[in-house]
């Protein structure tokens, strides 16, 4: 045996019954799993290149294709489970460092699905969604200490000026996903779903495109450690500035977008060679202290005369606290906590699945620090990591964070079934691909319009959420932990979290 | 009259449009049936054409100046009143091609399993939409209503 | 407005759709010397042949004279044209006062000298009656052999139609080969082969000089131009056709092979059109007004006519010689400048013998004027839009196309088609009409 080939991971089943040999998934597959045969007049599959990222499943006409699990078994080992295994013949055979795409999928606990919700019952009425007013509407930006109101005339007068504030018609964000990391058509479909929802999305490291420059009232500029894309016009265009220090999938190293995805186009919005890899540093090679933190947040704010809040972006490590605390002290209008369960394009596997904090631990203790320092209304929190569903944002809400970003839900609203393959640029819904053949796939029209079907399902399920609490406005749910209880969790992590275990009361 | 439109840039080439074109205008009207048995074997009046990563479905425009209905010798090709789209009659085709030789889009097909005619799109005459509009997974095409006055 | 139309069939009807189009009132009067309401002539080799039957031959249906408010006058033939006083005499002596006359009397067979011939025994094939007479004979005579004069699209359409009936038959032609007027020799030779596997036999660079009869006056033999012999019981003359244009010139209209129309289908005297096989009309390949004897220019000259005649103002853009026959098993089409002669053309081709499959592009600065195709001729249609708009395609050759043709290889592939036009032509084509690709 020359070499030892790489253990098959799933088995594409076809039912020959209903198989018609049409050949759509013969066509369809950028992985090449599916093969026609003219003498035979029928269809074959390689399982050994199939990454379940489902879409001839769903393309078959006859529904004729099931991908399954390979069922080919290891003796059951409690402690070096199939995975791991595999994971060493691979590594043996190659050499090389496991990459991988999306968020982290080891089972550690998942806090969201130890937190239940308060419903009203006989003091405190709920509220009907559909019959009475439910504000969403938010505002992330730094808030005045006080307000002073001017008395002197006819109409009461705000004396203060307010800071710059970015006005959101619902609590939640498109995630930043750079152009690179994902095709233009899937950029698209974010912005012109963020115009209709009066919400924004964020450009991640990639540069703004010249064709997204329309949807500039609903974009978020992010400024990275590799600076890609980043001039006048750029800052000017967006509605905020994001710094990123970090990213929940990676903390401690920098953005890698693989050259096979810098074609032309991303090369020109990036401002790089075209093929090159687009490697972002760990640091941004001049904030080396808080102090520098500082110093770039201000210089941003004078290139966008300070009309625009400028934020930063950081990954939940073990000392979020303080280092929220002192990011709000050097001057930022919102701080973006991502968690552990963040998503990527490209990330060492054992990066993303080991560094880093839950997102529900992070939030908790910074929103706690801030209010404890009495400095929580300097800065807006946004949580981001693995929000999967309106229940989870609720919680997110309640344990302190102003607004969420989502960036995995918002790519399986899109087509995405999480095969984890986003680095190879062969993406077969034609989000995380460059390849022309395969970005065709995502019609910004289906794109923007299921974006906006999922964010407004969740809208109305969140009305349903607060008006079962009593509440009739998101800004009253905000770091209510009152209406949060904890289940089957620890002392520690009940005190963390800041809220009691179910059962007990006030 | 209502009219089909095609984007270019959003087909992926999966050909499913053929597919149910085929199955539309089998007997049967059952997918499994109609690729695995029936005779004659239908055949599908949407053509796809590809060339490296472009591609697009063409079928039967249904033109206003349609060079069909000059060329048909038989007076099968005609005119349907109510919906202004062009259509074959099957039974008074006797494959002389004179269409197929007009047709400047090469939309017309020769149908030569059973008796030899030529097929072509009927705009899904009896349904409420065409199938190619209903089942593109892309959405790139589409049919533009004309506005009932 | 009074109407008059001479002729009843594709020019004519088309003109009559053409006239309601824009009249719906004015009295429409067709006259035609044949006892059939309607029919398609292209299809009489069928109804010959036993692939079609009479009641199924017309192009129309039944109601359409009575939807059309026509006058329908059959068995009667227009025997002079007053242009000056716009009246038509008729056979049976009525005179017909008309505002607006078309002259669509179509085509008459052309007859060669051959001796002791009579019209008794050498058949025309050109229309209804002719294939009613031919299959009567043939059972009555119970011929079991046939020799047909002229190996073109008439004669080969017959042959067919014979072999149906279990026939054996010879085909005379003289020119080298059979189609010669729109094939080139391999084309010819795909057909030829495929004619003689079925049992047909083949004289070229051949005619007919007389005929001999038996005791009983029925014919028996032939003899040949170069003096040979051949037993047949039945001789077919196809040798071509003419414009049928004495009604004009008897009425001093202007003609030359045919009645001579400009671009509106008028002809030199007011008020009266000519369409079809007897008008000469554009050519849009060759620039000149020559006849056009097919089928769809019939029918575009006709509704032009009829919509003019009406008051409209369209013109006539013009046609090309185009065909389409399946000739044993065979789909066949030709158009524009098959054989070209001369400078400036280039010539792509492609052939397959063990499939009979033959492929020909006649290029002219990079523009398509003439097309065969042999065996293949899915969406064929492509090239005739193509040579019908004289585009021109030099963005099109590429390096896939082959270098030893500069690229221009690419035209004969499968994948050929509206795709390998630039975009900007794709979306004019389909944009004009009812999709934007």
């Amino acid at each position: 045996m020359a070499k030892r080939p790489f253990p098959i991971e799933f088995i594409v089943e076809r039912n020959v019954e209903k198989c018609i040999a049409c050949q759509a998934c013969v066509r369809m597959c950028s992985n090449d799993v599916h093969s026609y045969d003219a003498e035979t007049d029928k269809v074959t599959s390689d399982d050994s290149k199939c990454v379940a990222c489902h879409f001839c499943e769903v393309i078959c006409p006859t529904k004729a294709i099931t991908i399954k699990r390979n069922t080919s078994e290891f003796r059951p080992n409690a402690n070096w489970n199939a995975e791991v295994i595999k994971n060493v013949i691979k590594q043996a055979e190659t050499g090389g460092v496991f990459l991988t795409g999306m968020g982290c999928d080891k089972p550690y606990p998942i806090y969201w699905d130890h937190i239940l919700l308060n419903a009203s019952q006989v003091t405190n009425p709920s509220i009907d969604p559909l019959r009475e007013p439910m504000e969403l509407r938010t505002y992330i930006g730094r808030k005045e200490d006080r307000v002073e109101i001017d008395h002197s005339k006819k109409e009461p007068a705000l004396k203060t000026k307010l800071n710059p504030q970015l006005k959101l018609e619902i609590p939640i964000l498109f995630s930043a996903m750079s152009y690179g990391s994902i095709s233009l058509n899937a950029c698209k479909s974010l912005a012109r779903a963020a115009e209709s929802l009066k919400i924004f999305y964020n450009t991640g490291e990639g540069g703004l495109h010249k064709d997204l420059y329309r949807y500039r009232e609903n974009t978020i500029v992010q400024v990275a450690s590799g600076r890609f894309g980043v001039h006048k016009k750029y800052l000017e265009a967006g509605a905020t500035i994001e710094i990123k220090l970090g990213q929940g999938a990676k903390p401690g190293i920098g953005g890698h977008l693989p050259g096979e995805k810098v074609s032309e186009d991303v090369s020109q919005t990036r401002m790089i060679p075209v093929g090159t890899d687009a490697l972002s540093p760990a640091p941004h090679h001049d904030i080396y202290s808080i102090e520098d933190l500082k110093q770039l947040i201000f210089a941003l704010k004078e290139v966008t005369r300070y009309k625009k809040p400028v934020g930063v972006k950081i990954s939940a490590v073990h000392n979020v606290a303080p280092i929220v605390s002192g990011i709000v002290r050097a001057g930022a209008d919102f701080v973006s906590i991502d968690g552990l369960r963040g998503g990527t394009g490209a990330a060492p596997t054992v990066m993303r699945d080991n560094v880093g904090i839950p997102i529900e631990l992070a939030i908790a203790v910074a929103d706690t620090r801030l209010r404890e320092e009495g400095i929580r209304n300097r800065a807006s929190l946004i949580a981001a990591g693995g929000i999967r569903c309106s229940s989870d944002i609720v919680k997110a809400i309640a344990l302190g964070a102003d607004a969420v970003y989502i960036g995995t839900a918002a790519l399986v609203a899109m087509g995405c079934n999480l095969c984890q393959k986003c680095y190879t640029g062969k993406c077969n819904w034609g989000i995380a691909t460059q390849d022309p053949y395969l970005t065709k796939r995502l019609n910004p029209d289906i794109g923007a319009r299921r974006l906006e079907n999922l964010i407004k399902a969740w809208s109305l399920e969140i009305k349903e959420m607060l008006g079962g609490m009593g509440i009739n406005s998101i800004e009253s749910l905000r770091g209510n932990r009152e209406q949060l209880r904890g289940i089957d969790l620890s002392d520690t992590d009940l005190n963390l979290l800041g809220i009691k275990p179910a059962g007990s009361a006030w | 009259m209502d009219k089909i439109l095609i984007k270019e840039e959003y087909c992926m080439g999966c050909r499913l449009c053929e597919v149910y074109c085929l199955v539309q205008h089998s007997k049967t009207k059952n997918i499994i049936k109609a690729y695995k048995g029936e005779y004659p074997k239908p055949i599908s009046r949407i053509i796809v054409e590809e060339k490296g990563y472009v591609s697009f479905a063409l079928q039967c425009r249904h033109c206003e100046d349609a060079p069909c209905l000059d060329a048909c010798m038989s007076g099968a090709m005609h005119r349907d009143e109510k919906t202004n789209a062009v259509l074959c009659d099957e039974e008074k085709c006797v494959g002389c091609w004179m269409c197929v030789m007009s047709c400047p889009f090469g939309v017309i097909s020769r149908n030569v399993d059973g008796k030899k005619i030529a097929s072509k799109c009927d705009l899904c005459i009896n349904e409420e939409e065409p199938v190619c509009v209903k089942n593109c997974p892309n959405e790139a095409i589409v049919m533009i209503r004309e506005k009932k006055k | 407005m009074k109407y008059l139309i001479i002729g009843n069939s594709v020019s004519a009807v088309a003109a009559i759709e053409g006239i309601r189009s824009q009249d719906k009132k004015g009295e429409i009067t067709v006259i035609s010397n044949e006892p059939y309401y309607n029919y398609s002539r292209p299809l009489i080799s069928y109804f010959l042949g036993e692939k079609i039957l009479l009641k199924d031959m017309s192009f129309r249906s039944k109601d359409f004279y009575e939807k059309n408010k026509i006058k329908l006058i059959l068995n009667v033939n227009a025997d002079r044209v007053d242009a000056k006083k716009k009246y038509v005499v008729l056979s049976d002596k009525r005179k017909l006062n008309f505002d607006k006359l078309l002259i669509a009397s179509g085509g008459v067979p052309i007859i060669s000298e051959i001796k002791n011939s009579d019209p008794d025994s050498v058949f025309t094939f050109t229309n209804l009656n002719d294939a009613v007479k031919m299959k009567k004979y043939i059972k009555t005579k119970k011929v079991k052999k046939a020799a047909v004069l002229g190996g073109g699209l008439i004669g080969l359409k017959v042959t067919e139609a014979l072999i149906e009936l279990g026939v054996k038959v010879t085909i005379i032609e003289l020119a080298d080969r059979i189609l010669a007027a729109s094939f080139d020799k391999k084309a010819s030779n795909i057909i030829q082969k495929a004619l003689e596997k079925i049992g047909c036999g083949l004289i070229t660079n051949n005619t007919v000089s007389e005929i001999i009869k038996d005791k009983s006056g029925n014919i028996k033999k032939l003899v040949l131009k170069n003096k040979k012999t051949l037993d047949t019981d039945l001789l077919i003359t196809a040798i071509g056709v003419n414009p049928n244009k004495k009604l004009a010139e008897e009425a001093a209209l202007k003609t030359d092979k045919g009645i001579l129309v400009d671009v509106y289908m008028r002809t030199n005297v007011k008020d009266i059109y000519a369409a079809g096989d007897c008008a000469s009309a554009r050519d849009l390949l060759l620039s000149v007004n020559r006849p056009i004897a097919i089928w769809p220019a019939a029918a575009r000259q006709g509704k032009v006519a009829g919509y003019n005649m009406a008051g409209g103002r369209k013109k006539y853009a013009g046609s090309f010689a185009m065909n389409s026959v399946e000739l044993c098993g065979i789909p066949t089409i030709s158009v524009g400048e098959t054989n070209p002669a001369g400078k400036g053309y280039e010539v792509l081709e492609e052939k397959d013998d063990k499939k009979s499959l033959y492929k020909k592009l006649v290029l002219k600065d990079n523009k398509i004027v003439g097309v065969i195709l042999v065996g293949d001729i899915d969406r064929g249609g492509i090239y005739t839009g193509l040579i019908k708009e004289a585009v021109d395609l030099s963005s099109c050759f590429s390096a896939e196309g082959g270098s030893a043709s500069g690229g221009k290889g690419c035209l004969l592939k499968e994948d050929f088609g509206l795709i390998s036009l630039p975009k900007e032509y794709r979306k004019h084509l389909v944009a004009g009409e009812a999709a934007i690709i």
